[in-house]
């Protein structure tokens, strides 16, 4: 194969593209290692650690959603250093972040055996929930500073730039810019963010609002594919219906015209279709 | 229109994946950040990726704000500045002789037509420097590849087809058509305007673009539907307002359409729809059209209650499937159509949304390929699919770079006119038109849902132009022009030029725009000039 580079993962050869990333190339290997910040289609913000692998001959663990692929490397996905690195990072998430929402991290904390209170009693990211509009609500006590909603919301898809990190330590934290609201921010609601949150610190009003009152059932909820309304873009809804009511609107991440991405009519502009129920 | 006479079929001729592997992407007349915000997003891709973004539009938009380049050009004077452009790549030789010879026609007496219009000469009507139109038309010659997107600023003018046909010939020009990365876009302003043009409800087409005039075609439809079909192209929109006026049509039938409050000068379309004797509305709100019917059928099924296909502006065939039960006995449009011709006598039977497709497809090359089965398997085809088993179109008119081309693609010389009003002492501004990104044309969708930048209908307006009236922001006016008055709340705006005022149709309950835009029509489309009205402000 011409372009491309040969390694080693857990000691099976693996011949990939040139610029396939470790994570990548340890897929192809069905050696899968777990993320919790790296997207599909986002670029990889390298925030979390959860896909540690070890590279023989380099001196710390190497995040595998952004290290490029080299010919003759040998790399490890399951040594005990990294075993620990993938628990420790799992337990410090679960010390400061509520994870009810949060499959990705659950699963990661089960896979890699983490205590959860191990590290419990000290600071924690918990605050009021904001609630300043009817579309989407910040829960940030869940958020995990993965970064995913700041590249959303940038160069990776909505070109925005409403919101991004701000703070250091444990004031670090997404702020849409001098710590507004977000009606008062250049936020334009398309709800990109919200579909690229790994742990439901972003979430549609609608299903906070259920989740809050206990009505939000999976088991009831069905899923059905077809095409926005509004403008001649054609982007792909998935319409999330429970009770014959649409609550919850997303887009396949694989789809040619959305890429998992939609404006705010296609989003959150869906009342007029039910509204003969409420009139 | 213009796309349909130069190339046969009126569609984008290209994929939104063009966007991200081009080297120039010019958007006239079109703010996609807020109209089109998912085509933004390819755009956007393209512009990482190295594409120069250059954005023609009268105002400062979120589109606007991330272009390389943005031409505040007035209102209406896009001939003058692309017959520039082509001007200055003919004189600097900077066009493909090899494309121009190969695959068009015409360019000799094209040459000619654009001889006059210097880039001075341009810079008066559009306000933009010679030394700019120049720069844009040698950058737009020299990149290897060139993407054109436009919206309603081209198409919602007296002269909407010439100005399509401006951008062609820039593109037949330099080749930037028929290959990857190069392309003419319309960006679609409703979700199925490309699937109702597709299934021919033009007025002189048959489904597939198929031409009404042509013998072959019809006999083709008579076998297939067992009726005669004429040979006399139906009326546009314009001519059917035309023959309500004279009283040569009495009747109307309208689904899903709200023409009081979306066409221009609405206080005539009043008095127009007061003098039919039958008007019968389908939609699935009570509308302000519906409220003027004599019967109203209520069709109470939107979008995620229907099945069938829509057709997007990159000609993928999409799959629309009912997500939630209709209210009471409400029936589809399909169901309510053929009950109505039962009705009359005619023994329509009532076909599910697939079945249709089947017959449409066997009577039209373009969807021929497309089964049900396929579009789901393939998150939708691109047309033509002549066949199936075709991969579908990602890239229309890529015969135009075969060693022999059969139908060449025509230069068309068109020439600059002003918008039909001016402004005078009287009225002395320009009020333009268009949308904003949380809201959708009339708002029968959008008002529903709980925006929080919904406050209703405001003018954008220069404070320049403000301040010597004595004018405060946020203060409510009156606006007025020759057809009619409203009154609106002024926002002190640098998004327009001083000259320029701005409102939208979002919000006809609150502000009835269209009582001040202008009907004057593009005789060609039949277009409104929804983009020029000329208008004064009186304080209250």
């Amino acid at each position: 194969m011409e372009n491309s580079v040969t390694l080693a993962i857990d000691g099976q050869s693996i011949t990939v593209a040139e610029g396939t990333t470790l994570r990548a190339a340890c897929d192809v290997a069905h050696h899968t290692v777990p993320t919790l910040c790296w997207h599909e289609n986002l670029t990889p913000a390298n925030a979390c650690r959860a896909c540690v692998v070890e590279v023989k001959g380099s001196r710390t663990l190497v995040a595998s959603c952004s290290r490029i692929a080299e010919n003759g490397m040998e790399v490890q996905t399951g040594s005990e250093r990294v075993m620990n690195a993938r628990k420790v990072v799992a337990e410090l998430l679960l010390s400061t972040s509520d994870s009810n929402l949060a499959p990705d991290l659950i699963a990661l904390a089960q896979n890699s055996g983490a205590q959860a209170d191990r590290f419990a009693g000290g600071a924690t990211w918990a605050q009021p929930a904001l609630e300043d509009n009817n579309l989407y609500v910040r829960d940030l006590s869940k958020c995990i500073l993965c970064y995913r909603c700041v590249e959303a919301c940038g160069d990776d898809a909505q070109n925005t730039f409403a919101i991004a990190v701000a703070g250091r330590g444990f004031n670090a934290h997404i702020d849409a810019g001098f710590g507004r609201d977000l009606p008062e921010s250049d936020c334009v609601y398309c709800g990109n963010c919200v579909a690229v949150c790994p742990t439901g610190a972003l979430i549609g009003k609608k299903e906070w609002d259920l989740r809050q009152t206990g009505q939000w059932d999976e088991s009831q909820i069905t899923q059905t594919e077809t095409i926005c309304s509004f403008c001649g873009v054609g982007c792909e809804l998935n319409l999330h219906v429970m009770d014959n009511q649409i609550i919850k609107v997303t887009s396949p991440m694989d789809h040619p015209v959305t890429h998992g991405m939609l404006c705010v009519k296609g989003r959150y502009g869906y009342e007029f279709a039910q509204s003969e129920e409420q009139s | 229109m213009g796309l349909t006479t130069v190339f046969g079929s009126g569609a984008g001729t290209s994929s939104y994946d063009d966007f991200h592997h081009t080297a120039f992407i010019l958007l006239v007349g079109s703010n996609a950040a807020e109209a089109h915000p998912i085509i933004f997003h390819h755009i956007m891709k393209g512009v990482h990726n190295g594409a120069e973004l250059v954005v023609v539009d009268p105002r400062k938009t979120l589109t606007t704000k991330r272009a390389h380049e943005h031409l505040q050009i007035a209102v209406g004077s896009d001939i003058a500045l692309l017959n520039a452009m082509a001007h200055v790549i003919i004189r600097d030789g900077l066009y493909r002789t090899d494309f121009i010879d190969r695959a068009t026609e015409g360019f000799a007496a094209f040459a000619e037509s654009v001889k006059a219009w210097t880039p001075e000469r341009a810079s008066v009507p559009t306000g933009i420097s010679a030394e700019r139109i120049e720069s844009l038309a040698r950058r737009y010659a020299k990149a290897p590849t060139a993407m054109i997107g436009w919206t309603l600023g081209i198409t919602e003018h007296h002269n909407a087809v010439d100005n399509v046909l401006a951008l062609i010939n820039l593109s037949l020009l330099c080749g930037n058509v028929g290959r990857p990365g190069a392309g003419l876009n319309p960006l679609r302003g409703q979700n199925n305007v490309q699937g109702g043009g597709d299934m021919g409800a033009l007025p002189g087409r048959l489904p597939g673009f198929q031409d009404v005039l042509d013998p072959e075609v019809r006999s083709k439809f008579e076998a297939a539907w067992g009726v005669p079909i004429s040979a006399e192209p139906g009326w546009d929109q314009t001519q059917m307002f035309e023959a309500i006026e004279n009283d040569k049509l009495r009747g109307l039938y309208i689904i899903g359409e709200n023409p009081i409050q979306s066409e221009a000068n609405a206080e005539h379309m009043r008095h127009l729809f007061n003098k039919l004797d039958a008007l019968v509305v389908q939609d699935i709100f009570l509308t302000a059209t519906g409220e003027m019917a004599d019967v109203v059928l209520p069709a109470n099924v939107s979008f995620a209650e229907s099945d069938g296909t829509y057709t997007n502006s990159e000609r993928r065939v999409q799959r629309v499937r009912a997500a939630r039960k209709a209210p009471g006995q409400a029936q589809d449009d399909l169901w309510v159509v053929a009950s109505l011709a039962q009705a009359m006598g005619h023994p329509w039977p009532v076909q599910g949304a697939e079945a249709v497709f089947d017959e449409m497809r066997k009577l039209t090359t373009n969807y021929r390929g497309m089964t049900y089965e396929r579009l789901e398997q393939a998150q939708g085809m691109q047309w033509p699919v002549p066949y199936e088993g075709h991969p579908g179109s990602k890239v229309l008119h890529d015969r135009l770079w075969e060693a022999t081309v059969e139908k060449k693609a025509p230069f068309i010389p068109v020439d600059w006119s002003p918008p039909s009003e001016m402004p005078t002492p009287e009225f002395p501004l320009l009020l333009t038109t268009g949308r904003r990104l949380a809201f959708f044309n009339t708002g029968v969708q959008s008002n529903v849902y709980d925006h929080p930048h919904k406050i209703g209908e405001w003018m954008e307006m220069h404070r320049d132009d403000a301040k010597p009236l004595g004018i405060r922001d946020g203060e409510t006016v009156a606006v007025v022009s020759r057809r009619g008055r409203v009154e609106v709340p002024v926002h002190y705006s640098d998004a327009v030029m001083p000259g320029t005022v701005f409102m939208t149709l979002h919000f006809p309950e609150h502000v009835m725009t269209n009582n001040l835009t202008i009907d004057a029509t593009d005789p060609k489309s039949g277009t409104a000039e929804f983009k020029a009205a000329a208008v004064r402000i009186e304080r209250l």
